[in-house]
């Protein structure tokens, strides 16, 4: 056990530079009923700078290539979705659990609840997962998901988008956001993605065409890069040390 | 990199802007359930328990399609994480996940957290750390969940005692139920809403 340990420094995660939507947004219809109206102020001890640590058993080769699932090749135009998990310091974040899920080409989720009245694929469920490498890269194979009519406004229509769920090394790092596509017409009239206030800050939920790593005659690609909170410098340092 | 928006102070890969948080919206059991999800341990554990309730929105409605996480110590207030400086312990998940049904019901099986060492060499009073994702949660709820038969370590409890009044304090409360259960109602508004955090 390090000097520091015996000791139990803990990391304290910095609070500035987050610009996470308010949750009372009441442009979003279903905050209303649902968004607390305010939040005590939580220390970070052990527990929220600890978080878990998941293995090679909880992810099979094939849970990142969501165009294999089935007996067909889904429809739609197939993409690789492919960046790194960061956090605020720069350092990668290795070996972590990365889940996603999205519509299909049509816009519909492969879920009882979507009601939407657009065509649901047979070879296609919409959710993946994969660990993130030793630099922090993740890769996804899959379909480029559709907008769809969700009724919170007249004529409310979601930008195309996957859903992102990344669990980084400590609980206060856990994020879940949404990947949304470069030029998207429909970001002038989604409510959740202007619930970011900082035009800035929701040009960093917006991944990049990657020419560099379309696959000839095959895939399109995307770059999205994730980057989630880090602790403050003095004990960013520290653990430099100890590594 | 996906753009200058990233960059903060300090130019490439020094001071980058987290990415901001979205909403998991009603669909995320795509992506997001587990067949061992809401078990952290295994039926003939000793001491196993379970712990859950039911999660109720400001119109007193079940919140039916939502994901609750925990993630807590081990009966000897250790994580199974390298982030604790007193070193990771095995064969010990510590998370889990589960769906709410559609009485806005979940729970999960574990065991009662030993206390964990707290800020200024406090010692915290056994607790579950709690989020929430849901439809209408544009970033996660955090909540904690102590338990209401540790009086004694719950009265000397750093985060506990920072709440302004009793029921603020009791909200955060599960109650014993008999055969190893305890039950914890997250009521997201109201007067009577469960305490949410700020971490």
């Amino acid at each position: 056990m390090t000097d520091a340990a015996s000791r139990l420094v803990v990391a304290q995660y910095r609070r500035d530079g987050l610009d996470d939507p308010a949750l009372v947004t009441p442009e979003y219809g279903s905050t209303r009923y649902r968004a607390p109206d305010r939040l005590e102020i939580l220390p970070h001890t052990l527990t929220e700078v600890t978080g878990p640590a998941f293995g090679e058993d909880r992810v099979r080769p094939d849970d990142a290539d969501l165009t294999r699932r089935h007996a067909g090749e889904p429809l739609g135009e197939r993409i690789i979705v492919h960046g790194r998990v960061l956090d605020a310091g720069g350092r990668p974040v290795k070996n972590t659990l990365v889940e996603i899920w999205q519509a299909n080409s049509a816009g519909r989720y492969a879920h009882d609840g979507d009601r939407h009245d657009a065509p649901l694929d047979p070879n296609f469920t919409g959710g993946g997962r994969c660990l993130t490498d030793d630099g922090g890269r993740y890769r996804f194979t899959t379909i480029k998901p559709g907008a769809y009519p969700w009724r919170n406004h007249p004529n409310a229509w979601r930008p195309a988008h996957i859903h992102f769920s990344v669990f980084g090394r400590a609980f206060v790092q856990r994020l879940i956001t949404q990947m949304y596509f470069p030029g998207d017409p429909l970001f002038g009239q989604d409510p959740i993605f202007n619930s970011v206030r900082d035009e800035r800050a929701r040009r960093r939920m917006v991944s990049t065409f990657d020419l560099s790593e379309t696959i000839e005659e095959w895939a399109l690609a995307y770059e999205f890069d994730i980057v989630l909170r880090g602790p403050e410098a003095s004990v960013f340092e520290d653990h430099e040390d100890e590594e | 990199m996906s753009g200058d928006p990233m960059r903060g102070r300090g130019g490439p890969d020094v001071g980058l802007l987290p990415t901001p948080s979205q909403t998991a919206g009603p669909f995320l059991h795509l992506g997001l359930l587990w067949d061992d999800g809401p078990l952290v341990v295994d039926e003939d554990t000793p001491g196993a328990i379970w712990v859950g309730g039911r999660i109720v929105d400001g119109a007193g409605d079940p919140v039916a399609d939502a994901l609750v996480e925990t993630w807590q110590a081990d009966a000897g207030g250790r994580f199974a994480s390298p982030e604790d400086p007193r070193g990771a312990v095995s064969d010990f998940r510590g998370w889990a996940r589960c769906e709410t049904d559609t009485d806005g019901r979940w729970r999960i099986r574990t065991v009662k957290p030993g206390p964990v060492p707290g800020p200024d060499g406090s010692m915290q009073a056994p607790h579950i750390a709690v989020t929430i994702y849901a439809r209408g949660l544009l970033r996660q709820l955090l909540t904690r969940i102590y338990f209401a038969d540790e009086a004694d370590a719950n009265t000397a409890d750093p985060v506990l005692t920072s709440l302004s009044s009793e029921r603020a304090r009791r909200t955060l409360l599960a109650t014993p139920t008999g055969g190893g259960a305890y039950e914890i109602d997250l009521r997201l508004q109201g007067d009577d809403a469960t305490v949410f955090f700020e971490a």
